[in-house]
């Protein structure tokens, strides 16, 4: 066979080759020991000298040709592999994960958190206590004698007259003035209790309260700390006004609003200046020391901040209404 | 308190609308509650004159009319109301009459006769719920009047909720006031005289209990005529602030009541025997009260009796027997001040609540008894007549409330409050509220008016002042701390990182009642006797949790219940521990807990599995890693009975039990309606919130050496008593420990088993020759020996 057929033969085999074997019997055939190039190349010696080198080369570039080929189509049969590979790989990049979902806090806790917040940047410490109380702390210390009307209005759980579930948390700041000296800036959030129940009340309810005491210590800084507190709490230009009230604990005492949606006034606070008798009670000198206290009921910020209607929805625990606070 | 605007409009007019004045009204701290319209949206309804009134022919119960409404011709009117009669004057809603309810009045025919409109009941009108019959106007209503303007119905009800200071404000009077201030307005008060006695009989009356009842005034009127009833100007007054007539010296006494904030009674003069005595119940006295209900009164009450009995419990509530009736000619009237901490509290002994309790219990006006007990008299002989005693006043000075002298310092003033006060404008402030004063030296001397006995301090005048300066004239400042770096401890964990790692985990956090079933919480913790409320919202919600698993496991109920079987939630808060070292006897703990039924993730194509044991003890291994001290804490088999008797472990730290995790028993599956296995956990906070600060280690440069062993072990022996061994033998080099099998079946024999273990060895100091490493390794091995009779498998 002439070096040309040999070379078309060679060429021919590789194309139509199909695997990295086949090609390695091809390069065997025609590049190997005993390859029909390699015969050619031994045959040299019969040649004249003048026409050695000529066939020689011609020889060589054949041989060069073929491993070329052969490379070039190795590459070619891997590359094929590899997508075969990958292709039988492939998922639907559509399917959901089975991670593990992220359970949610209870809105409630979530607006507690919030407010712990937004007061714990001003350095309000956050503080908690019990929730069967003694008369002394949820009512006397709070300038709310036996029998006072306010009283009778809290609707008091009572387990004997001097044991009760308590009605607010101020007995945690009573405790925090009884223990610690002004300058006193605390939160106490946490569960209270009155004996009601119906479409707005539950005879459990979340409360945050807090006390600010120190040597000057005004309404202004009150109504500014608290202005402040709902804009940013509904991060709404909210329109908010402090109304005159009663609190036995507090004089002077507002109840704060804010205008709804409906261009309704909702109350959401309660507030004042700490009564002297309650900075008594602790034994701080009210001349001394002045302090503003106030109190806000956690649900219904809740509800106005995300829309919950049913106030009773927060303690039935239906799944379905917890996983909406992600 | 219930007032009508017009009302309050004859004391002081200020040129407001309504909205306006409720504003400005609840603005001064006097929250106003409600604005009721005192009739229904009615029209084209006139006064009209029976003219004549006959027997419709063809129905029994119809009366054919001819009404004179001031117009050309009288109109024939059908009606039915039995009380329908000549000389009446009546309300007409003629032809094109709109009343309540957009209902139209057209020329009709009833029964064959023609009708041109229609005679009104109250009810029809909107006006009350009576419809026993036509409206009866007087007698000298002009005929052809719109009703509307002749009965002043374009006026509104307001209701305002009176904080416990503002007793002042349980009157008109009071409100008027308030109103005058605001919009700096004389108040124009009805002329109250003095009637003159025309006969000169008195009603003694003693004063025992004198703290309580320093001053009684009373009253004898004699031969009043009870059969008249009270005019309509009256029961209009009364009925627009939500009272109801009954007579006319209910009526007179409830005007007076809602006008100057005073009670009054009257007793029938002919029940009472001898002297009125003021003082304290006697032991088990009874009185049978107007409600006819009999009470015993107690021995703290104070009650107005005469020689014989007890008449009515003071301040409270009067006595059926000693009550006026129609058949009443004489008549005692009391207008009495009695101390506020002397009725506090004892309507409610009775289950009571009057509107004279409400008054007394926050305060009335120690000075105006004469000033009820004269309007009171001029109104009731107006209506009924008779012949007036004159006032006999019995007090006792010593117990009578001074009037007061309160200091209000300018400094003290803008301290508090934190702005400048220009002096003039805080003495008009405190003079507009009727107070009298002085100032020097930057303080005012002020003088309380004897109505405004809620001022007794300083800050009760800074709120006044405040209160009618205006909340939101004040400015808003930011406050003014120092900012001193408060400390804040590394050791200690706050609460919301154990709940995130909670949620990252897929729990969600619910919140329950810190009050349970009883019933369902006893058969969990047999052992525990929790706190009950005596007056529980419902039997289910009496019992204080000593465990917050109760209600989490209804909360997996209900919501197994809604088809949610997947539930994996927790919650924080306290236990109520009865405790006799702790405070009132309780210890409140909090604690964390979980609850887990269902798979452990949620369906999906990749496949599920169901939650075990070893998910939830992970759960918790993780909120115990957070403390750094996994080490201090154990697991121990529970012998607690709400666990699995073979999946429950105790929780304990360094030694005591500090919680617990595992199965649900099932047998609780039919009291909680459960669906499917639960499984529980609950571990105490303070364990869970300190955490120790890391020391670090030197990290060795040497190659670390695994040996795998596996040795064979009775069943009984756990996996704690093998990490227990190990320690105890106390190889240095080794760094770690895994069980990566537990293994039996064949070739390990019945009540064995075979545990696979990965040693791990390394030194600081060099490289372990093999050796040392067997010789580590020998070490475990005999250690286990020894001590669990484990034999090594080949």
């Amino acid at each position: 066979m002439d070096l040309e057929t040999i070379l078309n033969q060679a060429i021919a085999k590789i194309e139509t080759a199909q695997d990295v074997a086949t090609l390695e019997a091809v390069r065997v055939d025609y590049m190997g020991k005993k390859g029909k190039l390699t015969d050619l190349l031994k045959g040299l010696g019969k040649l004249s000298n003048e026409e050695r080198p000529l066939a020689g080369q011609k020889i060589n570039l054949a041989k060069q040709t073929i491993q070329g080929r052969l490379s070039t189509k190795i590459e070619a049969l891997k590359l094929a592999e590899m997508n075969a590979k990958l292709a039988a790989e492939s998922v639907d990049v559509t399917l959901p994960s089975n991670a593990q979902n992220i359970g949610n806090l209870h809105p409630v806790s979530r607006t507690i958190a919030r407010i712990e917040h937004f007061f714990g940047e001003l350095g309000f410490a956050t503080k908690t206590g019990p929730e069967i109380e003694d008369g002394f702390h949820n009512f006397d210390a709070l300038n709310i004698p036996k029998n006072h009307p306010a009283r009778a209005d809290h609707d008091t759980f009572y387990f004997n007259p001097d044991m009760m579930l308590r009605t607010q948390t101020s007995g945690v700041q009573i405790r925090t003035m009884e223990a610690e000296k002004p300058p006193l800036r605390i939160i106490s959030p946490g569960r209270v209790y009155r004996n009601d129940y119906d479409q707005t009340h539950t005879p459990m309810f979340h409360q945050v309260e807090g006390l600010m005491v120190d040597k000057n210590v005004s309404f202004t800084e009150l109504k500014g700390i608290l202005h402040d507190f709902l804009q940013h709490f509904f991060e709404q230009d909210l329109q908010v006004r402090f109304r005159p009230s009663y609190f036995p604990f507090t004089e002077p005492s507002a109840e704060v609003d804010v205008m709804g949606e409906n261009g309704k006034w909702l109350e959401v606070l309660g507030c004042g200046m700490v009564h002297p008798n309650v900075l008594r009670s602790v034994g701080i000198d009210p001349e001394e020391y002045t302090g503003f206290a106030f109190g806000m009921g956690v649900e219904r910020l809740t509800m106005l901040r995300y829309g919950v209607n049913d106030l009773r929805a927060f303690f039935e625990n239906d799944l379905r209404f917890l996983k909406q606070f992600n | 308190m219930i007032f009508s605007e017009k009302w309050l409009r004859e004391w002081v007019n200020p040129a407001i609308d309504t909205q306006t004045l409720a504003e400005q009204i609840s603005m001064a701290g006097l929250e106003v509650d409600g604005l009721e319209p005192v009739a229904g949206e009615f029209s084209g309804v006139l006064v009209g004159h029976v003219v004549e009134c006959g027997q419709h022919p063809d129905a029994d119960k119809l009366r054919v009319t001819k009404i004179d409404v001031g117009a050309d011709e009288l109109l024939d009117i059908v009606c039915g109301a039995p009380n329908c009669r000549q000389g009446l004057k009546v309300a007409v809603a003629c032809v094109g009459a709109v009343l309540p309810g957009n209902f139209k009045i057209k020329k009709a025919k009833l029964r064959g006769q023609p009708s041109f409109g229609m005679l009104c009941s109250f009810s029809e009108l909107g006006i009350s719920d009576e419809h026993d019959g036509i409206l009866e106007l007087p007698a000298d209503a002009p005929i052809g009047a719109d009703l509307r303007d002749y009965l002043d119905l374009n006026d509104t009800a307001i209701e305002i909720d009176l904080t416990p200071n503002r007793a002042d404000c349980l009157g008109l009077r009071g409100v008027a006031r308030e109103v005058g201030v605001l919009n700096k307005l004389a108040v124009n008060a009805p002329e109250i005289s003095a009637v003159p006695a025309s006969i000169t009989d008195t009603q003694p009356v003693v004063l025992e209990a004198p703290e309580a009842c320093p001053r009684y005034v009373s009253r004898i009127i004699k031969n009043v005529d009870l059969s008249i009833s009270s005019p309509l100007w009256l029961t209009e007054k009364l009925r627009r602030s939500g009272i109801r007539s009954i007579d006319p010296v209910v009526d007179v006494t409830n005007y007076v009541l809602l006008e100057l904030g005073h009670p009054m009674h009257a007793f029938d003069a002919n029940s009472i025997a001898g002297d009125i005595h003021v003082r304290l119940a006697k032991p088990e006295e009874k009185l049978v009260l107007l409600d006819e209900n009999e009470v015993t009164i107690q021995p703290n009450t104070l009650v107005i009796a005469d020689t014989e009995k007890p008449l009515a419990l003071a301040g409270i509530f009067g006595g059926l027997a000693s009550g006026v009736t129609s058949s009443t000619t004489d008549i005692v009237l009391e207008s009495a001040f009695f101390a506020r901490d002397a009725i506090l509290g004892k309507a409610r002994q009775y289950g009571l609540h009057t509107d004279a309790s409400h008054r007394y219990e926050r305060g009335v006006d120690p000075s105006l008894q004469e000033t009820a007990m004269e309007r009171a008299t001029a109104l009731l002989t107006d209506i009924v007549g008779g012949e007036v005693g004159p006032i006999l006043v019995t007090e006792n000075q010593e117990f009578v409330p001074q009037p007061k002298n309160v200091t209000l310092r300018k400094a003290r003033l803008e301290k508090v409050i934190g702005i400048e006060f220009a002096a003039d404008v805080v003495t008009e402030i405190l003079e507009r509220l009727g107070f009298s004063l002085s100032y020097t030296n930057e303080s005012w001397s002020v003088s309380i008016p004897t109505y405004r006995f809620d001022i007794s301090i300083e800050e009760d005048l800074i709120e006044e002042v405040a209160r009618v300066y205006g909340y939101n004239e004040i400015p808003n400042a930011a406050p003014f701390a120092s900012l001193a770096m408060l400390p804040s401890s590394e050791s200690t964990l706050d609460l919301g990182t154990l709940k995130q790692v909670l949620l990252q985990q897929g729990y969600d956090e619910a919140i329950t009642y810190s009050f349970v079933d009883p019933k369902k919480q006893s058969a969990l913790f047999t052992e525990i006797e929790a706190f009950v409320l005596p007056h529980p919202i419902a039997s289910d919600m009496s019992a204080m949790r000593v465990s917050l698993l109760t209600g989490l496991i209804d909360t997996v109920s209900y919501n197994q219940k809604r088809k949610q079987p997947r539930v994996r939630i927790f919650e924080t808060g306290l236990t109520f521990l009865p405790d006799s070292a702790s405070a009132n006897g309780v210890a409140q703990i909090p604690v964390i807990s979980g609850v887990v039924c269902g798979t452990e993730k949620s369906e999906s194509w990749a496949g599920i599995s169901p939650v075990d044991f070893f998910t939830v003890k992970g759960d918790v291994e993780r909120l115990i890693s957070l403390t750094g001290m996994s080490a201090q804490f154990t697991f121990q088999r529970s012998s607690a009975a709400f666990l699995h008797p073979g999946q429950g472990a105790d929780i304990c730290f360094n030694g005591e039990i500090v919680g617990f995790v595992g199965a649900l028993h099932p047998q609780f599956k039919k009291l909680f309606g459960l669906q499917a296995n639960v499984f529980v956990f609950e571990l105490a906070q303070s364990v869970l919130l300190e955490r120790v600060l890391p020391r670090a280690k030197i990290i060795s440069k040497y190659p670390t050496n695994r040996r795998d062993i596996a040795v064979v072990v009775k069943d009984e022996v756990s996996y704690a008593d093998i990490i227990t061994t190990v320690n105890k033998v106390g190889v240095n080099q080794l760094v770690d420990l895994t069980l990566f099998d537990i293994y039996t079946g064949e070739g390990i024999a019945e009540g064995e088993k075979s545990l696979a273990m990965a040693l791990t060895f390394s030194d600081p100091e060099k490289t372990l020759e093999e050796a040392e490493i067997q010789a580590c390794v020998d070490k475990v091995i005999s250690g286990l020996q020894d001590t669990l009779d484990a034999t090594l498998r080949d």
